[in-house]
C-alpha cells in the first residue's frame, strides 16, 4: 500500500523520551497513595494529585518540544520498557509509543485534566471525601495516558479497561444516590459489550497477524485478506462505540452525568469517550483495507450525530443537554475517521478542540450549578448572565465555538468535517451539514434558558459566581475555545502526515461553497432557536406535547426502552426460566431420588431381623450360590 | 483288605455337613446348634482327608489340623458367649438373643 510508505518507522528513545512513563507512573502511584494513606491524606491529597497531572503535563510539553525540533521523520518515539509475559511463542512487550498523535492526545489529556483538577478544588471543596475524588481522577488520567501511549493494542486495551474503571468509579462516585449507582453499573456493563469487541478484535490480530503491535498490525493489515481486515474493523468499531458512546451502544452517556460535572468535563466530554476515535484513527491502516468496516463506522457516525443533536434539543437538564452534544460531536470526529486518510487530521483536529470548548461549558455548567444549589434544571435557570458574569462569557465562547462562529475553534474544525463529508457522499454532507444547524438550534436553546430571559429562580436560591479557583480554568479553556483552531488550522494536516499517510489538503481562510452554506445553516439554527426560546416566557415545568419528535428526543430516543425490549426483557425472562427449571426440574429431581433411596432404605432395614437362624440360612444360600455357580462355571 | 471305594467318605462328609446345617438353622438351643457348627466342622475334615487320601498328597491333611486347631479356639470363644449370655437372660434360645437390629 502506498499509503504506508509515508509512514516512518518509530526511531528509539533518547533523552527526555527515556522519562515518558514517568507522565504514567505519577498520577498512578500518587492515586494509590491517596487511597491508601486514608484520611492522613485529607488536607493535602488534592493539591498532590495535581501536582501529579502538572507533573505528566510538563513531560508532556517538553517531549512535545523536541518533537517540535526533531526532523519529521525522526518525531516517533518507540519507548520499549519491560517484557509483561511470555506464552509459547508469543511475547507481549510493554513499551510507549509516543508519536505526533499521541503527543497531542497526551498534552490534552493532562492539559485539560489539569485544568479540571485545579477546577475540582473549588467545586469539590465541601465534599468530605474530596481526597478519593482526586485519587480516581489520578487514576482516570494514569489509565487514559496508558490509552494512548502503548504502542500496541494489548496495552492499549489494560488503558481501555483503566479509563472504563476510573469511569464507573466516577459516576457513581456520589453513592449513597441509588441513581448514581445505578449510572455507573449502566455505563459499565454497556462498556462491557464494547470491551467484548476489543477483545474479539485482539484475539483476530494474534491470531491472523500473530502481533498486537500497532506498526506490525498495520503494515500486515494491508495484505491480509480484506476478510478478515474487516472483521478486526468491525469488532474495533463495537470497541470505540461502546467507548465513545456511539448508537447502538449509546445510553449509558446521558446517565453518566449523575457523576460530579468535572467528571462529566474530562471523562464524558474531553478525554475518555474520544477514545473511539483514536482507536479509528491508530488503525487506519486496518480500515482502509476494510472499505466495508469504514462504511460501518461513516453510518454510526451519521447517525450518532443527528441522535446526539436530537437528543440535546429536547432535555432540560443542561448536562443531558452537553451529553447529548458530546455524542453528536463525537458523531462527527467519527465520520471525518471513517472517511479515511481524507478526514483522520479533520477528526483528531476536532477531538482536540471539542475538548477544549466542551470542558469548558460543562465546567460553566458545573459553575451555574454551584451558584444554583446544584440544580440542573434549566428552566429553574434564566438572567444568568448578569449574576455570573465570569461564567457566562466564558460559557459563550464555548457556545461560539461549538456553533461554528466564525473563526472561533469549532468553524475550523467542524467545517472541514463537513466540507470532508460532502467530498466523500453528499448525502452524508448533507445529514452532517443539519446536524450543525441542529446543534446551533438546541446550543442557542441552552444559551437563552440559562443566561438570558426572566429569572425563573427557584425560591431561596442565591446565584452568585464561583471562586477564582473555578473560574481561572474556565477562562484558560475559554481562551482555547477562540484560538485553539487558528492556531492548528495549518499545521495540524502536515503534523500528522507522517504518523497517519495522510495527505495534506489546500486550505484557506476563505470559506469555500460548502463553508457558506454551513455559515448559512447555523444562522438559520440560531435563529430559529431564538425565534423558539428568546422571545416568550419559558415554562417553569416541560410542556406537554404529542409532538412525537420531542417526546422522542425527551425519552433519549427510547434508548433505554429498546434495550430493555431488545436485551434486559430476554436476559431477565432467561435468568428466571433457568431459576424455575433449576428450582423445579433439577431440585425436584434430586429431592425425590433422594426420598426414594430413603423409602428404599426402609424396606432394605426390615432384612436386618435380629435372629442369628435367619443370618445363618442367609448365608447358607449365599455358599449354595457361590458353590452352583462354581460348578457350573468348572462344568462349562 | 478290600479298598473301599474313597468317594463313600465324600458322601458321608456331604450328608454330616448337611444335618449340620439343617440343625444350625432348626435348633434355637444355642449348645445345639453350636455343636452342629462343630458337626459341619468335622464334615469338612473327613472331606478334606478324604480328598488328600484320593489325590496322594497330603494337603488336604494339613488343612484338616488347622480346621481343628480353629475349631478349637472357637469352642473356647463361643462357649465363654454362651456362658455369658446364659447368665445374663437365664436362656440359651439363639431367639432370645435378637437385640443387634434397628
Amino acid at each position: 500500500m502506498i499509503l504506508l510508505e509515508t509512514i516512518a518507522e518509530p526511531v528509539a528513545a533518547t533523552g527526555m523520551f527515556t522519562w515518558a512513563w514517568t507522565m504514567i507512573a505519577v498520577p498512578a502511584v500518587v492515586a494509590g497513595l491517596l487511597l491508601l494513606a486514608g484520611k492522613l491524606s485529607d488536607a493535602w491529597g488534592h493539591l498532590l494529585a495535581t501536582a501529579a497531572v502538572a507533573w505528566s503535563f510538563a513531560i508532556a510539553v517538553c517531549l512535545f518540544a523536541e518533537q517540535l525540533l526533531a526532523p519529521a521523520t525522526e518525531r516517533a518515539v518507540a519507548a520499549p520498557l519491560y517484557t509483561w509475559f511470555s506464552v509459547g511463542e508469543w511475547s507481549f512487550q510493554v513499551g510507549l509509543l509516543v508519536d505526533q498523535l499521541s503527543i497531542l492526545f497526551a498534552m490534552l489529556i493532562t492539559g485539560v485534566g489539569g485544568l479540571i483538577h485545579v477546577y475540582s478544588i473549588g467545586y469539590m471543596s465541601h465534599d468530605p471525601r474530596r481526597r478519593r475524588f482526586f485519587a480516581y481522577l489520578n487514576l482516570f488520567i494514569a489509565a487514559m495516558l496508558v490509552l494512548v501511549l502503548a504502542d500496541n493494542y494489548l496495552i492499549l486495551f489494560v488503558g481501555w479497561e483503566g479509563v472504563g474503571l476510573a469511569s464507573y468509579l466516577l459516576i457513581s462516585f456520589w453513592q449513597h444516590k441509588p441513581s448514581a449507582a445505578a449510572a455507573g453499573t449502566k455505563a459499565f456493563v454497556m462498556n462491557r459489550v464494547g470491551d467484548l469487541g476489543m477483545l474479539m478484535a485482539i484475539s483476530t490480530m494474534l491470531a491472523m497477524f500473530g502481533s498486537s503491535k500497532f506498526t506490525e498490525v498495520n503494515a500486515a493489515a494491508a495484505e491480509t485478506a480484506p476478510l478478515w481486515a474487516t472483521l478486526i474493523g468491525l469488532f474495533l468499531l463495537l470497541g470505540a462505540c461502546g467507548k465513545s458512546a456511539q448508537v447502538p451502544l449509546q445510553a449509558w452517556l446521558l446517565d453518566a452525568m449523575e457523576g460530579p460535572t468535572p467528571v462529566s468535563a474530562l471523562i464524558h466530554a474531553a478525554t475518555m469517550v474520544t477514545a473511539g476515535v483514536y482507536l479509528v484513527v491508530r488503525s487506519h491502516a486496518l480500515f482502509e483495507a476494510a472499505p466495508t468496516a469504514q462504511m460501518a463506522v461513516v453510518i454510526v457516525a451519521t447517525v450518532t450525530l443527528l441522535a446526539g443533536a436530537w437528543i440535546g434539543t429536547s432535555q432540560d437538564d443542561i448536562k443531558k443537554v452537553l451529553a447529548g452534544s458530546t455524542m453528536s460531536q463525537i458523531g462527527y470526529m467519527m465520520l471525518a475517521a471513517g472517511i479515511g486518510p481524507a478526514g483522520y487530521a479533520f477528526a483528531i483536529f476536532h477531538l482536540l478542540t471539542h475538548g477544549f470548548f466542551k470542558a469548558n461549558m460543562f465546567l460553566g455548567a458545573g459553575s451555574v450549578m454551584h451558584g444554583m444549589n446544584d440544580d440542573v434544571d434549566m428552566r429553574h435557570y434564566g438572567a444568568l448572565s448578569k449574576a455570573m458574569k465570569v461564567t457566562f462569557l466564558t460559557f459563550a465562547m464555548g457556545y461560539l465555538a461549538i456553533i461554528g462562529f466564525p473563526f472561533f475553534s469549532g468553524y475550523f474544525s467542524k467545517d472541514h468535517i463537513i466540507e470532508a463529508a460532502f467530498a466523500h457522499n453528499t448525502f452524508i454532507g448533507v445529514c452532517a451539514l443539519i446536524g450543525a444547524g441542529i446543534t446551533a438550534f438546541y446550543m442557542t436553546r441552552l444559551m437563552l434558558m440559562t443566561f438570558f430571559g426572566e429569572k425563573r429562580w427557584l425560591p431561596g436560591v442565591h446565584p452568585h459566581e464561583s471562586p477564582k479557583v473555578m473560574t481561572i480554568p474556565l477562562i484558560v479553556l475559554a481562551i482555547l475555545s477562540v484560538g485553539a483552531g487558528i492556531v492548528m488550522n495549518f499545521w495540524i494536516q502536515t503534523w500528522l502526515e507522517p504518523a497517519l499517510g495522510t495527505h495534506a489538503h489546500e486550505l484557506s481562510l476563505v470559506p469555500t461553497p460548502v463553508g457558506w452554506a454551513t455559515m448559512a445553516v447555523v444562522a438559520l439554527g440560531v435563529v430559529a432557536g431564538w425565534l423558539v426560546f428568546g422571545r416568550g416566557s419559558i415554562p417553569a415545568t416541560a410542556p406537554a406535547t404529542n409532538n412525537p419528535i420531542t417526546l422522542a428526543g425527551r425519552n433519549v430516543l427510547f434508548g433505554d426502552q429498546v434495550n430493555d425490549f431488545l436485551f434486559v426483557s430476554p436476559a431477565t425472562a432467561l435468568a428466571s426460566g433457568v431459576d424455575t427449571t433449576d428450582a423445579r426440574g433439577i431440585d425436584t429431581a434430586l429431592d425425590n431420588s433422594g426420598r426414594a433411596f430413603a423409602g428404599l432404605s426402609t424396606q432394605m432395614r426390615r432384612l436386618q431381623t435380629g435372629y442369628a437362624r435367619s443370618y445363618a440360612l442367609t448365608m447358607v444360600f449365599g455358599a449354595l450360590v457361590v458353590g452352583a455357580v462354581l460348578i457350573l462355571t468348572q462344568l462349562g | 483288605m478290600a479298598m473301599m471305594n474313597p468317594e463313600n467318605y465324600l458322601i458321608l462328609a456331604a450328608l454330616l455337613f448337611a444335618i449340620g446345617a439343617v440343625g444350625v438353622l432348626t435348633r434355637r438351643n444355642a449348645l445345639v446348634a453350636f455343636m452342629c457348627v462343630e458337626l459341619m466342622l468335622n464334615a469338612c475334615n473327613l472331606a478334606l482327608v478324604a480328598g488328600s487320601h484320593i489325590h496322594g498328597v497330603l494337603d488336604g491333611q494339613v488343612g484338616a489340623f488347622f480346621v481343628m486347631v480353629v475349631a478349637a479356639s472357637e469352642v473356647v470363644v463361643g462357649l465363654a458367649i454362651i456362658v455369658m449370655i446364659y447368665r445374663t437372660r437365664r436362656s440359651t434360645s439363639v431367639d432370645d438373643a435378637n437385640l443387634l437390629k434397628l
